[in-house]
């Protein structure tokens, strides 16, 4: 029987939801009828938003996807100033202020507090300025991912970013691949340093060669059914194909088109083409895809260049985008650390400014949700680098700064379990205080996520944290499950959980500890990768030891049941909403 | 009168009537040997799979974690809440929950 939410897509879904949405947004939140909740807020995901969780109802984070990261000039001025005028709401992020824009692990930009009222006017100035919500959630093509500095970097093998760029405009709004089983996550990579992260998306084109008709070309091997959701991590899987870059939308919409037509449409949790390919076999899908759903014969895979990568690897070279690298047009790119991808809208405003003054304007968002700015001539970098704006978004961090990658949490998503950004800025101040890496590690990866839905990419760390709840003292409490190890790379590897529900309190006692055995007992040269992998789950238990410490953890408490976990009276009955637009309380008309 | 129940969220949310009403995260207590080797479960909810209604008590199975001794598993069929007059009022789910029987 077909599930709720496929009943609700074949009444209404794709392009047209929009117009709904201007009707809805024309006559206020309360003309959605309060019986059609669940469908229309399912389907407005389509438009990239999602309506926020309990205690928040009536307001709506936004997503606006950008293509590889890329924020051409003038655009991030934009997205700067929607943050101000509209990502406004009834509580204020202690951290964070009033109004932020948040930069996301698969180079979107989400905005919260968003009232359906204000969607229009959004839309309308995204729209003027070349960007758009279109697809950003839903079952469809998802914001295609990849190197951000696609077109620029010096190590790049071939530029992904027309491949990208046609991709984009050929499936957004297509209504032949508008209404897919699940999400569809697409990865284009032509670095050889593996930032495109290709191995956990549904779908991964990688940089390789291939001799065709006696000479070597490049283009992309391919890889499909890639992803980390709900404990079933996969990588994609090698399906033995070669496409050169005038083919890849070819083949991408044949394999979009497969999973149309052959994804489990009766279980979304079993809906992902990950889970076809478990049941098929690559081999299948190469036959099913050559003899159904392109016409031209496959190349068969090319020489890859993945003992290069070193994107999130943990071993030595670029595992990140930090710092300053220079472009293969003698320009240079600068990497700066966003602290958990959260950036308040002054400080957006101002790294516009920023880009504009010394480089073209153009910054460019990684999936280790920091920020680029392209584009600097040699002469600029000093000045660049002088820039007061830097100091809190450094091109140098601290490892345990630059490591740090947390989800939105329970201070707005339905999914999480626990509070995360906030907490994980806690954590990474805390460490870069009290704990020392050994002198040679500058790399030390550390991602939270609230729940196993992994938008924090928790698996892919050198410890990945994971929301739970415990009982401390006979209390409930947040509670993190910790894992070690998980990286990519040439062989990359999930983390493994070796210690589970650890109070939150007691998480930096546990990494400091951890990192103490790590410096006491690993081999000349080790990695904290290598130091894990050759351990058992017992002994790196052992090594973990939770322990309280002078960090001091304000959001023990269930924030999930809070209608904001910072406000002075966080309690679900003093919630102001629903609220009209000028964010006064419905409740105030009873 | 029809009670709309549904899951939500990826198996965060029930909803009853288009209104999210129990959530992932909670603890429960229940008795029985059947989900772990605890006399007494504690166990985080970490999704919902299946939700029902029996005469006017909803019911849910749930998939989580015993924080007691580690196991997982996914529940049977558990009340979380009873339609009075239409509308859903929850059980309390603070204290030791009774598995439904015969299920």
């Amino acid at each position: 029987m077909p599930t709720d939410v496929e009943r609700w897509k074949s009444e209404v879904y794709g392009n047209e939801i929009r117009e709904h949405l201007y009707e809805f947004a024309e006559e206020g939140w309360e003309s959605i009828p309060e019986d059609e909740h669940d469908a229309w807020f399912e389907r407005f995901k389509w438009w990239g938003l999602y309506h926020q969780r309990n205690g928040q109802e009536s307001y709506f984070m936004m997503r606006i996807g950008t293509p590889n990261g890329v924020l051409e000039p003038g655009q991030l001025r934009v997205v700067g100033e929607i943050a101000d005028e509209y990502a406004r709401g009834p509580g204020t992020n202690p951290i964070f202020g009033d109004a932020y824009a948040d930069w996301t692990t698969r180079q979107s930009i989400q905005l919260h507090w968003i009232r359906i009222e204000d969607v229009p006017e959004i839309f309308e100035k995204l729209e003027e300025n070349g960007m758009s919500t279109q697809q950003a959630c839903g079952d469809s093509w998802r914001n295609i991912v990849g190197n951000p500095v696609a077109g620029k970097d010096a190590q790049e093998v071939v530029d992904a970013w027309p491949v990208i760029h046609e991709l984009n405009e050929t499936f957004k709004g297509d209504e032949d691949h508008s209404n897919l089983p699940r999400k569809w996550k697409v990865s284009v990579t032509g670095s050889a340093d593996g930032s495109g992260q290709g191995d956990i998306n549904d779908l991964a084109f990688e940089p390789a060669y291939k001799e065709v008709d006696g000479e070597e070309q490049v283009g992309f091997n391919v890889r499909v059914g890639g992803g980390l959701a709900r404990n079933e991590e996969r990588f994609a899987r090698d399906i033995d194909v070669w496409v050169p870059p005038e083919n890849v939308s070819d083949v991408a919409g044949g394999l979009s088109a497969l999973f149309r037509d052959n994804g489990d449409r009766e279980n979304r949790y079993n809906a992902r083409i990950k889970f076809l390919v478990d049941e098929w076999g690559p081999e299948k899908v190469r036959n099913t895809l050559q003899e159904e759903y392109v016409d031209f014969e496959l190349e068969t895979a090319g020489r890859d260049v993945r003992e290069e990568y070193t994107y999130n690897a943990g071993n030595g070279g670029r595992n990140d985008l930090i710092g300053v690298h220079e472009q293969k047009d003698g320009n240079y790119f600068v990497g700066l650390n966003v602290l958990v991808g959260r950036m308040g809208a002054d400080d957006v405003l101002e790294l516009a400014d920023i880009a504009e003054e010394y480089g073209s304007g153009e910054v460019r968002l990684s999936q280790r949700q920091n920020v680029i700015v392209t584009d600097v001539p040699e002469e600029d970098l000093d000045a660049l680098l002088e820039e007061d704006l830097l100091d809190h978004y450094s091109p140098d961090p601290s490892p345990f700064m630059r490591g740090s990658v947390a989800c939105t949490g329970t201070e707005f998503c339905s999914l999480s379990i626990v509070e995360t950004k906030n907490r994980q800025v806690r954590y990474a101040r805390w460490l870069k205080e009290n704990v020392d890496l050994p002198d040679d590690i500058d790399q030390f990866h550390i991602h939270l996520s609230g729940c196993t839905a992994s938008c924090a990419q928790p698996q892919i760390a050198d410890i990945s944290l994971r929301g739970m709840k415990t009982r401390k003292d006979g209390e409930p409490v947040e509670a993190l499950d910790i894992g070690l190890g998980g990286g990519l790379g040439e062989e990359p590897e999930f983390a493994r959980w070796v210690t589970q529900r650890v109070p939150v309190d007691e998480v930096p006692g546990a990494i400091s500890n951890l990192i103490g055995r790590f410096a006491e007992n690993r081999e000349d040269g080790e990695n904290f990768r290598e130091f894990v992998g050759r351990h058992d789950d017992d002994e790196l238990d052992e090594y973990v030891e939770p322990e309280e410490t002078d960090y001091e953890d304000p959001m023990m408490h269930n924030t999930k049941m809070t209608w904001y976990p910072y406000s002075d009276d966080d309690d679900m009955d003093s919630s102001p909403a629903p609220a009209y637009p000028d964010d006064t309380p419905m409740s105030a008309d009873d | 009168m029809v009670v709309a129940l549904r899951i939500l969220d990826d198996g965060a949310w029930v909803s009853v009537n288009d209104d999210r009403k129990v959530s992932v995260s909670e603890l429960w207590r229940f008795p029985g040997r059947e989900f772990c080797r605890c006399d007494l479960t504690d166990m985080v909810v970490e999704g919902f799979v299946d939700v029902g209604v029996d005469g006017r008590t909803v019911e849910v199975r749930a998939y989580g974690q015993c924080i007691a001794c580690g196991e997982s598993a996914t529940t049977k069929w558990m009340p979380v809440g009873r339609i009075v007059d239409g509308a859903f009022r929850h059980i309390d789910r603070e204290g030791v929950l009774r598995p439904v029987i015969g299920q």
